[in-house]
């Protein structure tokens, strides 16, 4: 058995224009202790399919159709009552602005506590015990648990963010951009915290970013997303060295080579379409070099071409 | 690791007396702020310790005429009313009168417009149109002659009635309010993050977003206090009062039957001036509290 299994996810939102396909026909799995990162730009649905999964859309969105097997449960079946006891045990989140994510006037302490309490009954006195632990364990001294939000530099924030997604010893940690807001020296140092964490608990992981340049230390596989829909997937290898997907290659061309002449990147022109109501061929063939007749009318399905590595094009075996 | 705690706790606390601190600080600086605790306080004490050092009970009508209408002297400090009994004595039963029925009501009425403001505000939909509607009703009624009805609908010799229909008429402005800054502070990550910790509505309610709309709770309650004595003030002087309770609107009522005419001054002058100086002292405190706490308002 998986940690997680999505299968051809579907999450629309009701928009006054129509539906809004963020995501659409989106499958992946997850082992446990693996990390899996999601990339592509911003609107093709990374966090609609994370937030999905432990159904935390606003409330526009809602699962079309597909299944989201965490630890064998199907999410999907569950009704909103029954979805907030396995919030947070079962399945965790980093927040992208972690500064936004502590309520201002709680102790950040408290916060993390507040975790604990709810799903494990334990006291207040004992959880903040745990909650000085997960400090700890994170690198920030426990003294600071009875401190606020704002005494807390940006770095320590997002470390305090991490103590709490591990506060109920989620299965799956799901990070949205955990480091996007922070400087590059944080960054590695969040990172390389992840990385021990995960090691350390062998707990799942899904990284979001729009960052490749993250996803090639810390990730096991990669999936690379457009338009609501996985481009290409595969091991770090297979995407860095073996990319398949004219826009795997494009995203990749888009950051500086250390190692190449210098040159500056590329680019993508253009813009991702509109999703509601796409067009039926391939959503990517307005913007790619090697577009056919066929890219137009037909929509490629994942094949297939390594091991770990599928590829949603026309053109692959070309 | 003992030290380390220790010393938190020690940080901890100076920091909040230092918080409490500034927080005198700015009180004592704004000038608004001040003469507002000060009246407050003055009438407070006068309240509280008043009726215990007076030597006339105020409850006890003079046997004689000439006890009637005295002008204030050495005996009477503020005179004696058209029964004869001190006014001083009078005024100082009629401020707790005033002051617990002032702030009951509006401890009521804060109750109950944060709880609607907060589940309007945050459930939204079905229960906050219900909600709103019941409040824009409270909101355009006409209160007196809905408080005189109220009070007179039920046993109107007890004060506890006085403040339950002062409570239940003054919530609806109050709801708003919070229910505005409700929807605001519902938006914000933490919510949304506390959501995913899996916390129920009822939980983000009160653990989240009632502490921080509380200030504005806060510095609203004090304004509604005054509303609160003044409402009281009404009812008793239009004879809606607890008789067995010497009010300042009771002391009023009575000035106006007879006191007018003899030119007996001190009857009326006197608790009207206090009626309006506690409305004063509290809707002074209300606005200077309202611009310290409110970090919007903060003058830099």
């Amino acid at each position: 058995m998986k940690l997680l299994e999505v299968k051809d996810l579907h999450t629309w939102f009701h928009t006054s224009k129509g539906e809004f396909r963020a995501v659409d026909g989106v499958s992946f799995d997850l082992d446990y202790g693996e990390c899996l990162g999601l990339v592509g730009e911003s609107g093709c649905g990374k966090t609609t399919s994370a937030l999905s999964i432990s159904k935390l859309l606003p409330k526009e969105g809602y699962i079309k159709s597909g299944t989201i097997l965490v630890d064998g449960i199907d999410y999907t079946a569950l009704d909103e009552k029954a979805i907030l006891s396995h919030r947070w045990k079962d399945v965790s989140m980093i927040f992208q602005g972690a500064m936004n994510a502590f309520n201002p006037v709680k102790r950040v302490g408290w916060q993390i506590a507040e975790a604990i309490v709810l799903h494990e009954g334990l006291s207040q006195a004992d959880a903040m015990e745990r909650a000085g632990d997960l400090f700890e364990r994170v690198g920030i001294p426990r003294a600071r648990i009875k401190q606020y939000p704002h005494e807390f530099s940006g770095g320590m924030k997002q470390r305090a963010m991490i103590a709490m997604a591990l506060a109920c010893n989620a299965k799956l940690v799901i990070g949205d951009e955990p480091t996007t807001a922070l400087d590059v020296m944080i960054q590695a140092q969040i990172l390389e915290l992840l990385e021990g964490l995960r090691r350390e608990s062998n707990m799942g992981m899904i990284l979001i970013t729009h960052d490749l340049s993250i996803l090639g230390e810390t990730c096991d596989r990669i999936a690379v997303m457009y338009a609501g829909k996985i481009a290409e997937i595969g091991t770090v290898d297979d995407i860095f060295n073996n990319a398949m997907h004219p826009y795997t290659k494009r995203l990749i061309g888009c950051f500086p080579n250390i190692n190449a002449d210098r040159s500056i990147p590329s680019g993508i022109p253009g813009y991702p379409p509109n999703l509601i109501n796409p067009p039926c061929g391939c959503l990517f063939c307005p913007r790619c070099d090697c577009a056919t007749d066929s890219c137009v009318s037909e929509c490629p399905p994942l094949i297939r071409v390594g091991e770990k590595h599928f590829v949603a094009c026309h053109r692959t075996e070309a | 690791m003992e030290n380390a705690k220790r010393n938190s706790r020690a940080l901890r606390r100076t920091l909040r007396r230092r918080k409490f601190g500034m927080f005198v600080k700015q009180v004592v600086g704004n000038r608004m702020a001040l003469a507002g605790v000060i009246i407050i306080a003055f009438f407070i004490l006068m309240a509280v310790f008043g009726p215990m050092i007076m030597p006339f009970d105020p409850t006890i009508n003079g046997e004689t005429v000439e006890s009637k209408y005295n002008s204030p002297s050495w005996e009477h400090l503020l005179g004696t009313d058209s029964l004869g009994r001190d006014v001083l004595a009078n005024l100082m039963s009629g401020a707790r009168v005033s002051l617990f029925v002032g702030i009951s009501a509006t401890l009521i009425t804060m109750i109950l417009g944060t709880l609607i403001g907060i589940v309007s505000g945050y459930v939204g939909g079905f229960v906050d149109n219900l909600l709103m509607r019941v409040t824009d009703f409270f909101l355009v009624l006409p209160w007196l002659p809905f408080c005189m009805v109220l009070a007179a609908l039920f046993d109107k010799n007890s004060i506890w009635n006085i403040i339950l229909v002062i409570g239940l008429t003054g919530w609806s402005s109050t709801a708003r309010i919070i229910r505005s800054q409700t929807l605001s502070v519902k938006e914000q990550q933490y919510v949304e993050r506390t959501i995913s910790i899996g916390a129920g509505k009822w939980h983000i309610m009160f653990r989240h977003i009632l502490p921080n709309v509380f200030p504005l709770v806060f510095s609203e309650a004090i304004l509604i206090i005054s509303g609160s004595i003044l409402t009281e003030t009404s009812l008793a002087f239009l004879g809606l009062g607890d008789p067995s309770r010497p009010s300042w609107g009771m002391m009023l009522s009575d000035a106006s039957s007879g006191a007018m005419s003899v030119g007996a001054w001190w009857c009326y002058i006197i608790p009207g001036a206090c009626v309006v100086l506690v409305a004063l002292g509290f809707t002074l405190m209300g606005y200077a509290f309202d611009e310290i706490l409110n970090p919007k308002l903060k003058t830099r």
